[in-house]
């Protein structure tokens, strides 16, 4: 702002007579957009945006991954927790038929239970013919006939007692509500996300310093940029929210086009998975890892960790502008 | 206007690069500061930018002690002291306009607000016809000439130069003197450090010399 007093002092100069005639002129021009202060893109900001992108892409395919154990091994356990199976042994003069039924009554009589099936001869012949053959004659081999107890796995019931009961009912009745095959199954999969989650954890950790390193990087091209705005009188919150800003749109776009990536490989692994559901390659990754999909958590997950890489880049970008502006005014010799 | 009393600096645990320093600024006064290199010329302007803090002595800035100055008082008091840097400091992504803007965007204005002032400027400086060209392309007198205008478009108490003829030729050297002196003759305080003796004696102004970290005043 020029004063007034000033002002006419210039315009008794030829300068301003051509000013004069030239302000209309400019002043009927639209708008235009002033530069951005921090300028928009250079080598430093490209290479950052990069790192970014390929850290995020990693840490959400690491995410994923551990969300696809953690709700595979959950699925393991719920399915196995959901049965209990009766097995009677075939003894001399044992009514077979009969005591299989009492066997199921005395199941289905304990709450916990919503249903007990007899596992009948033509199922059980159907189980066996892998190993025997088909036409073999049932009634010919000693084979151990099956109750098959489905549990309400929100209020089990009292196995102990069903397990004294049938022992009275069938005393040759042997019931296994599985407890060994979940345990073993449990402690499997706690391991398992263990080392994703700790696995995940690294890669985080990783992640933050390498975006962290990589904005301090891009930062050291715009020193001057941040000397001349603190000279020119701009406040050190003014110099800092510039940066931010700009900092948290690179780090958004690195991010986004890596969670983008991440999600794009679950979804083409979950439509791989559909679309070969019947096939021998497929049915050993669905029988491990179901139909590959992260889930809703999953997808929260890689959007959270975009929208914290985003933060990060913005907040290490402030922090180093503000240390930058305390050694500006301290320390530093310029001859 | 700006007052050192004793004034001493050191850098970190290294020798005094200025001792015992004292004098007074007044208001629309101009002078030279010279010395040879090393003298701590750039020294004694970061000191009178509010750059630098002295390690014992007082200054007092437009009746504030420097001591008491705060980090957040700092941008109000330097909209007052407009600086030409030697090496121009300019930002080479924005234009000439846009660079002598600056100072007035940072402060949050908008641009009709002053876009006619800082195209008044510019002509006044000699750039009407290169303000929407970038620094890059701009001769060594043009960034000079952009530089100054940057520093005066807050109209600043003080304007300190520093070596600001020290890139340009003889003639363009006297012509940017004249703007100085045009500009302080307008209200502005000068202080324009340099070697250039040539430079100095076309103006009949207070000398200040800085030597082995003392100043001599030559009224």
């Amino acid at each position: 702002m020029i004063e007034p007093r000033r002002l006419a002092g210039i315009a008794a100069g030829k300068v301003a007579g051509a000013a004069a005639q030239a302000l209309p002129a400019l002043r009927r021009r639209p708008q235009r957009k002033a530069a951005p202060i921090v300028p928009p893109q250079n080598v430093a900001g490209s290479a950052l945006i990069l790192v970014i992108a390929i850290m995020t892409f990693l840490s959400c395919l690491t995410l994923g991954a551990v969300t696809l154990v953690r709700d595979t091994a959950s699925a393991w356990q719920t399915q196995i927790a959901r049965e209990a199976t009766i097995q009677i042994k075939p003894q001399d003069g044992l009514d077979m038929e009969a005591a299989l039924e009492t066997a199921r009554q005395v199941a289905a009589g304990f709450s916990g239970v919503r249903g007990a099936t007899v596992v009948d001869r033509a199922a059980t012949q159907r189980l066996l013919e892998p190993w025997l053959g088909a036409g073999f004659d049932i009634d010919g081999l000693p084979v151990p006939r099956l109750v098959i107890v489905t549990i309400d796995p929100a209020g089990p019931p009292d196995f102990a007692a069903m397990r004294e009961t049938l022992a009275v009912a069938v005393p040759q009745a042997i019931l296994d509500d599985h407890r060994t095959w979940v345990d073993r199954l449990v402690a499997m999969a706690n391991t398992t996300v263990t080392i994703g989650v700790s696995v995940l954890a690294l890669m985080l950790a990783a992640t933050v310093l390498a975006i962290v390193f990589a904005t301090r990087g891009a930062m050291a091209g715009n020193g001057h940029i941040i000397e001349v705005l603190h000279f020119v009188g701009a406040e050190a919150r003014f110099i800092a929210g510039e940066f931010r800003r700009h900092f948290l749109f690179t780090g958004m776009k690195g991010a986004a086009a890596g969670g983008l990536a991440a999600v794009v490989v679950f979804a083409a692994f979950s439509w791989w998975s559909s679309r070969n559901l019947a096939t021998p390659q497929a049915d050993q990754a669905t029988a491990l890892f179901g139909n590959f999909a992260i889930g809703p958590a999953g997808y929260a997950g890689v959007v959270l960790i975009v929208v914290v890489v985003g933060a990060l880049t913005a907040a290490t970008s402030h922090l180093t502008v503000v240390s930058y502006l305390g050694d500006i005014d301290t320390t530093r010799r310029e001859g | 206007m700006i007052r050192f009393e004793n004034v001493g600096l050191r850098y970190g645990m290294g020798p005094e690069i200025l001792r015992d320093i004292s004098f007074h600024l007044p208001e629309r006064s101009f002078q030279f500061l010279s010395g040879p290199s090393g003298a701590g010329k750039t020294t004694l302007l970061r000191l009178l930018f509010l750059s630098l803090k002295p390690t014992r002595g007082l200054i007092t800035v437009f009746g504030k002690d420097r001591s008491r100055i705060t980090p957040r008082d700092l941008p109000l008091m330097r909209r007052k002291i407009g600086v030409v840097f030697q090496d121009f400091r300019l930002l080479d992504h924005m234009t000439t306009y846009d660079n002598v803007a600056l100072p007035l965007r940072v402060r949050g204005r908008e641009e009709a607000s002053y876009r006619a002032d800082v195209i008044e400027l510019l002509k006044w400086v000699g750039l009407g016809e290169r303000m929407h060209v970038l620094p890059p392309v701009l001769s060594g007198g043009e960034k000079q000439r952009a530089a100054i205008a940057r520093a005066l478009i807050e109209q600043p108490r003080i304007l300190l130069a520093d070596e600001p003829t020290g890139n340009v030729d003889p003639p363009l050297a006297r012509r940017l003197l004249r703007l100085f002196i045009e500009l302080n003759r307008l209200g502005t305080a000068v202080m324009i450090a340099t070697h250039d003796l040539g430079l100095m004696e076309q103006v009949d102004a207070r000398r200040m010399v800085l030597s082995g970290g003392r100043l001599e005043i030559h009224d």
